[in-house]
């Protein structure tokens, strides 16, 4: 935006267009949806885009984990030995960073000697299940109460928003500890590693839909003003169907914005309570129990490297890409 | 302004007594909907080796058996009153203000807590300083030159820095600057203020810096948006417009209203790592209120997590009435009505 004396023409007209739109105006002038418009302004994101690319290849990793690793790796929980210094009980690695031979690319991890590649990658799976669930549950609860408060006010308003101000003060990692902590390990007709995520999941998306919830209802408070929620009320609609039908599909933008930047702070959460010993349990490979193990072996850095940077990889990946995302949605920022 | 700050002082006084409800909730409830009895409950305190009958009359002794409300009362009772817990032929006192009682520990737990703050608040508040510093210079210079070599490096370390777990680049960097080069106290070293500054320093400088280096990189990002959107503000418009000095539209009108919702994420942020910086605390093994949540969590010494987890929130939601009232001076649009 230009900012100066001559401003105030320049602003209404459209400087610095691409030359590309030429050749459009050639045809007939066609209607572009925010879907489509978006995505052309997403596909010119280089980081964007590498961040997009980097997460579908995160995803199928995870999906593909146990077939990946049986055809080339070993099993997470297997023990090698062999890979291990008789005399020092420390990993041998011949290559740098780790590497022992051409299947335990990473490495094998220290006292036992299991594959650290194959703990990296069904690493993944948990971080990114817990990470897409937990922001699936966090959303569904937020845009509902943002939804609810902004379109009725009142009361309903009132103590929803106080709610969302309790919820966005809470010292949420300290009570997911507490959380985390008390739960038995068997509970509610589950056990193990099933319990664990389900809670996690819970716990992360439970405490995490107030940021959300506001955004929501900030958009709603303005969308609800607007002449085509009044001609729908006029048309006889009745509020299910408004908030449903006119309203959502205007809150689609904002939601997936805050959506795809929920995850990285959900995967660096759930890494976090992996790494504090109250997540996911050991022996199940996670990035954040990788680390927390690798803190007694910090002689041995390819132990601490190889989660560490998976994690970083992903929640950049993400942030890239939500961060694209919102420049390309909102209409604000170009 | 004193009737706002009363009216916000009420609202932080129920606020604390909803957090204490669903701290209480979690603890007493949420096991029982878990399928825990309080019989159970009560065998975390006694320990697992004591004799049934022991373990029923600690159920009772501790009020175990009562329903919430009940327990909750004794409970919220015990911080102004203390309160005398009589099980297994010994009586434990905990004084007011009674924040729990261990029985693993066999003492009070309010006074374990308030001996570790000052660990906790000089991480906190020596962290704070820097980011602060570096974080909103950087911002403010980014925006400034947006679009510059120096904003593009800036952003992309920002972005970086926001993708980094405190855990591990706490732990990478005890690798190699404490355990590989020697520069820095080795982890799980912590010297008073009182007893030796500078060892106070020293021990304290690799977590200073790594928590801020985090923490500026996120203040980084907040506070060049929020510059690039003031400055594309009418008012710095009517600003250059009248002649003002470039400086001073910068910093009289730009910062000032770029900086305002920093303030209010800075007391957060504050508040929050003052009720127990737990990640960076357990990275480098300092002796605070986190470490000792964890410490807790570890041994399953439950009244300890309970009333850190109190002590902590209790922490945010001070910080925020702080928050809230600096910002009723600070920007003129607040309305207190």
């Amino acid at each position: 935006m230009v900012v100066g004396p001559d401003a105030s023409i320049s602003d209404q007209v459209p400087v610095g267009e691409p030359p590309a739109e030429a050749e459009g105006s050639q045809k007939a002038i066609e209607g572009r949806s925010l879907g489509q418009i978006a995505w052309r302004r997403l596909k010119r994101d280089k980081a964007a885009m590498a961040g997009g690319i980097v997460i579908i290849l995160l995803i199928l990793v995870a999906i593909f984990a146990p077939l990946i690793v049986n055809a080339w790796g070993y099993d997470p929980n297997s023990f090698h030995q062999d890979a291990m210094d008789p005399a020092t009980q420390a990993p041998l690695s011949k290559f740098p960073w780790g590497a022992f031979d051409s299947k335990h690319l990473m490495g094998v991890e220290p006292p036992f000697g299991r594959d650290i590649f194959s703990r990296v990658l069904y690493g993944a799976r948990i971080s990114l299940l817990i990470a897409f669930l937990a922001t699936l549950l966090s959303v569904v609860i937020g845009a509902t109460l943002g939804l609810i408060a902004g379109y009725l006010g009142g009361w309903v308003d009132w103590l929803i928003s106080r709610a969302m101000d309790l919820f966005l003060a809470f010292p949420i990692l300290v009570f997911a500890i507490a959380l985390a902590g008390v739960i038995p390990d068997k509970a509610f007709g589950l056990s193990g590693d099933t319990l664990r995520i389900v809670l996690l999941i819970f716990i992360i998306g439970f405490f995490n839909w107030g940021y959300m919830a506001r955004i929501v209802r900030g958009q709603t408070l303005s969308l609800r003003e607007r002449e085509f929620v009044d001609a729908s009320r006029s048309l006889g609609a009745r509020s299910g169907y408004i908030l449903r039908k006119e309203l959502l599909p205007n809150l689609v933008a904002p939601i997936l914005i805050y959506a795809t930047l929920l995850i990285p702070t959900n995967i660096l959460f759930e890494a976090g309570l992996s790494y504090l010993g109250v997540g996911i349990r050991p022996p199940t490979a996670t990035w954040g129990g990788m680390l927390s193990d690798a803190v007694h072996y910090y002689t041995i850095p390819h132990y601490m490297f190889w989660p560490g940077l998976a994690i970083f990889i992903t929640v950049l990946a993400f942030n890239l890409f939500g961060d694209g995302l919102r420049d390309a949605l909102d209409p604000k920022t170009r | 302004m004193i009737a706002y700050i009363i009216r916000r002082l009420f609202g932080a006084v129920l606020t604390l007594l909803i957090v204490s409800m669903i701290t209480f909730g979690i603890f007493y409830l949420v096991p029982r909907w878990a399928g825990g009895t309080a019989e159970d409950l009560a065998s975390r305190y006694v320990g697992r080796t004591a004799s049934p009958e022991a373990v029923a009359e600690a159920a009772k002794a501790l009020g175990l058996t009562d329903n919430f409300f009940k327990q909750y009362w004794d409970w919220l009772h015990a911080i102004f009153a203390g309160r005398d817990f009589i099980f297994g032929g010994s009586t434990y006192h905990c004084p007011a203000p009674c924040l729990g009682y261990s029985f693993i520990g066999r003492n009070p737990v309010l006074p374990d807590i308030l001996d570790r703050l000052p660990v906790t608040a000089s991480l906190a508040f020596g962290a704070a300083i820097i980011w602060v510093i570096l974080g909103v210079s950087t911002g403010v210079l980014s925006a400034l030159k947006r679009g510059s070599i120096f904003d593009r490096a800036a952003m992309g370390f920002a972005l970086g820095g926001v993708s980094l777990p405190i855990f591990w680049t706490g732990l990478v960097s005890l690798v190699i600057f404490s355990y590989g080069l020697g520069w820095t106290a080795r982890g799980g070293s912590y010297t008073p203020i009182e007893q030796n500054p500078l060892d106070w320093a020293y021990d304290l400088l690799l977590p200073w810096i790594t928590l801020a280096l985090l923490f500026s990189a996120a203040y980084a990002r907040l506070t060049r948006a929020g510059m690039l959107e003031t400055m594309g503000e009418d008012y710095i418009r009517t600003a250059r417009a009248k002649g003002l000095r470039e400086r001073t539209v910068v910093t009289k009108h730009g910062l000032r209203a770029a900086l305002t919702p920093i303030a209010t994420i800075f007391g957060l942020d504050v508040g929050l790592l003052l009720g127990g910086a737990v990640l960076t605390e357990s990275t480098f093994s300092l002796p605070g209120i986190g470490k000792y949540a964890i410490d807790a969590i570890t041994a399953s010494d439950m009244p300890k997590v309970m009333g850190f987890v109190i002590f902590s929130a209790g922490f945010v939601v001070i910080a925020n009435l702080i928050v809230d009232v600096v910002y009723a001076v600070i920007d003129p649009r607040v309305r207190l009505a």
